[in-house]
């Protein structure tokens, strides 16, 4: 099954499994916007829980909060990070404090669905994945799945939590295919990053898209000798980095790669809590940073395939770290 | 700087206008004992925390409403426990108004655990789901669409619940104020947005920021069902209000209504004259003769409903009710230190 059907699977087990949960946003009953991670949900589960709404990112999203705080469990939609920007004050000042702000007795049991929908020459303001900006801020829990797998899985966890979950999926991973089994009944609470590919040599790590990037550059990288641990982050906040500090502990080397700017961003984040905590001199080279290009994003062709990182970039940058 | 404006409220807006003794004809006694009591506490409560801020024992922002009792408490009278309701950084009337403890709202002001927010919230994050309030917050309009929200659960719920949003005149000049009223008129959501129209946005009159000051303008630019009252007659906010929740209940869609009224204190704090370093130069002596609770009390000994002696009993009781709660809260203990981690998430598994 391919990802983005991956996710709508997962919406299918969720509303098959509690009626409280309804779904909100721009596109809902248009492939044009959500791709194939929404089809025909709404004639299935009917037009009163499937909700295609006005062109209003704040007020959807603060609808959203308010339905949550009277049984129910939303998820809004919002197709393109970007234009999730005007909902930033319901995710970040309200979403988020609520429990927390109100004593502990206000769970806000919602989902903030963006999706990453970049390439094809769009340009500055339909590009932006912007991880580091929900990972920053305590309260929200930010899932960023990299596998059909865990696309439905970490849906349907981020559903059932009571805490409310910003769901970052990425169209760049929409035709990648695996079998997948029903959700395991699991809390998000215990989700972490998980080895995708054990190796002995250097650890590579990824952040949703750039996993997929990952795991083939570890594949052209074994051919060279160069063995590789892949490690997929799938929740990064809270992040906990155990599992990332215990690779580079036996590899002794790291390299981070994210589909983001590098300036406060994830790898960064990655890079300084794997050194507060190894060994002084555990590394044996420098860590390395794969970031997309420190500027807005362009829509010229070849300024593109110069913005985002490539297989190639990766595997210079492990190479890097064995020479 | 050039600025137009042009008003259209009318003598709604004029002092010297509704000062007279309310109409009680047809209204029960217990009726006006119960607006004339939750409208004292209310009045009490808030001049007992402009004292704590005066004193500086209060720390937290807290914006007082006195003068605007009335609104809340004819709101308030129309609302189930079942039905949420919402409110900004003005909001310690709404608390109390829908049936809050005076114990926990004075609590809260000085940061205690028993307060109703554990201590977390101050006076500006009220919370207390068993009468209703899901929560008041001081980003302006935030909870507007929260309360849409409300409403579309109680519209799935299939029953006949409506949902309560209290903003001020300062929120209709959010964005999210427009999307809110466009997604409820839509939708054909159970809302009723209930405008508290003070005039004032912290320290700036709505004459200098829009260009006329009737806010009901935004509802019918909706279609959205609205009453525009004196917000200080607090017989005129039952009735005018128990026809809006009526249809809301009955017709599933959203209503709004614009209650004109006055902020008798500054924007923040407890002084009268000065308003966040600006000078007051208005009305507030005429104002003080449009008093809701005067009014009430005058109207009720021209009916003969109450007389003298029982309205300072009235008065003696919220007095000694705030006395106590604050004797009570300052002798609480501040919220453990433990929870600052330890709520940053409801499921707290990893936190």
């Amino acid at each position: 099954m391919q990802y983005g059907e991956a996710i709508r699977r997962g919406f299918e087990f969720a509303m098959d499994e509690d009626p409280s949960v309804i779904l909100l946003g721009q596109g809902l009953w248009s492939p044009w916007y959500v791709g194939n991670s929404m089809t025909n949900l709404e004639k299935q589960f009917g037009y009163e829980r499937v909700i295609d709404t006005p062109v209003s990112e704040s007020a959807v999203t603060g609808a959203a909060i308010g339905a949550s705080q009277c049984g129910y469990r939303p998820v809004v939609t919002h197709p393109r990070v970007d234009f999730a920007l005007l909902a930033v004050d319901q995710i970040v000042n309200q979403a988020a404090k609520w429990n927390s702000m109100f004593g502990g007795g206000a769970p806000v049991p919602a989902v903030f669905r963006l999706i990453i929908n970049r390439g094809g020459e769009q340009g500055a303001q339909h590009s932006q994945s912007l991880y580091s900006w929900f990972a920053h801020v305590p309260g929200l829990r930010v899932v960023v799945p990299a596998t059909p797998q865990d696309a439905q899985d970490l849906l349907v966890a981020a559903i059932r939590c009571d805490d409310p979950v910003v769901y970052i999926d990425d169209r760049w991973l929409y035709d990648l295919e695996s079998e997948i089994a029903d959700p395991p009944p699991i809390s998000l609470a215990d989700q972490g990053p998980l080895v995708r590919r054990p190796g002995g040599d250097v650890t590579l790590v990824g952040v949703s898209w750039t996993t997929r990037l990952a795991l083939e550059a570890a594949d052209i990288l074994e051919s060279e000798g160069v063995d590789c641990e892949v490690i997929d982050l799938r929740v990064i906040n809270p992040l906990d980095l155990a599992p990332v500090v215990e690779s580079v502990s036996s590899t002794r080397r790291l390299v981070v790669a994210e589909g983001d700017w590098r300036s406060c961003g994830i790898a960064a984040e990655v890079i300084a809590g794997v050194l507060e905590s190894v060994e002084a001199g555990c590394l044996v080279a420098p860590p390395q940073r794969i970031n997309i290009v420190e500027a807005p994003a362009p829509t010229s062709a070849p300024l593109e395939a110069a913005y985002y990182p490539t297989v190639d970039d990766l595997c210079n940058a492990v190479r890097r770290t064995v020479a | 700087m050039t600025r137009t404006h042009t008003s259209r409220l009318g003598p709604l807006i004029d002092p010297n206008e509704f000062n007279e003794p309310l109409d009680l004809e047809g209204i029960s006694v217990e009726q006006v004992e119960h607006w004339l009591r939750a409208m004292t506490l209310i009045r009490r409560a808030e001049e007992s925390i402009g004292r704590l801020v005066e004193s500086q024992e209060a720390r937290c922002p807290c914006h007082l409403g006195i003068g605007q009792e009335a609104v809340a408490v004819g709101v308030a009278g129309l609302l189930r426990p079942t039905d949420p309701s919402f409110g900004a950084h003005r909001s310690h009337s709404h608390f109390l108004a829908l049936g809050g403890s005076v114990d926990e709202l004075m609590a809260e002001v000085l940061g205690k655990v028993t307060g109703c927010s554990r201590g977390f919230g101050g006076s500006m994050h009220l919370r207390d789901t068993r009468n209703g309030l899901m929560g008041t917050v001081p980003i302006v309009a935030a909870t507007v669409p929260i309360a849409v929200g409300a409403a579309l659960a109680m519209k799935l719920d299939g029953g006949d619940g409506v949902a309560v949003g209290f903003l001020g005149d300062g929120a209709t000049e959010e964005g999210v104020f427009h999307e809110s009223l466009n997604l409820a008129a839509s939708q054909a959501l159970p809302v009723i947005f209930v405008i508290e129209n003070n005039l004032y946005s912290s320290h700036l009159h709505i004459s200098d920021r829009q260009p006329t000051d009737r806010t009901a303008r935004f509802a019918e630019a909706n279609e959205i069902d609205t009453q525009v009252i004196d917000g200080n007659d607090i017989v005129e906010v039952t009735r005018q209000m128990g026809e809006l929740v009526t249809m809301a209940r009955e017709q599933r869609r959203p209503a709004l209504l614009e209650a004109l009224t006055y902020r008798w204190r500054g924007h923040v704090g407890h002084r009268e004259d000065e308003d966040v370093g600006v000078e007051r130069t208005d009305n507030l002596a005429a104002w003080h003769q449009r008093d809701p609770i005067g009014r009430l009390s005058e109207g009720a000994i021209e009916f003969g409903l109450l007389d003298r002696q029982r309205i300072d009993a009235i008065d003696r009781e919220a007095v000694d009710s705030v006395e106590s709660a604050l004797d009570a809260a300052r002798l609480a203990d501040f919220p453990p230190l433990d929870d600052l981690l330890g709520i940053v998430h409801h499921d707290s598994r990893n936190a």
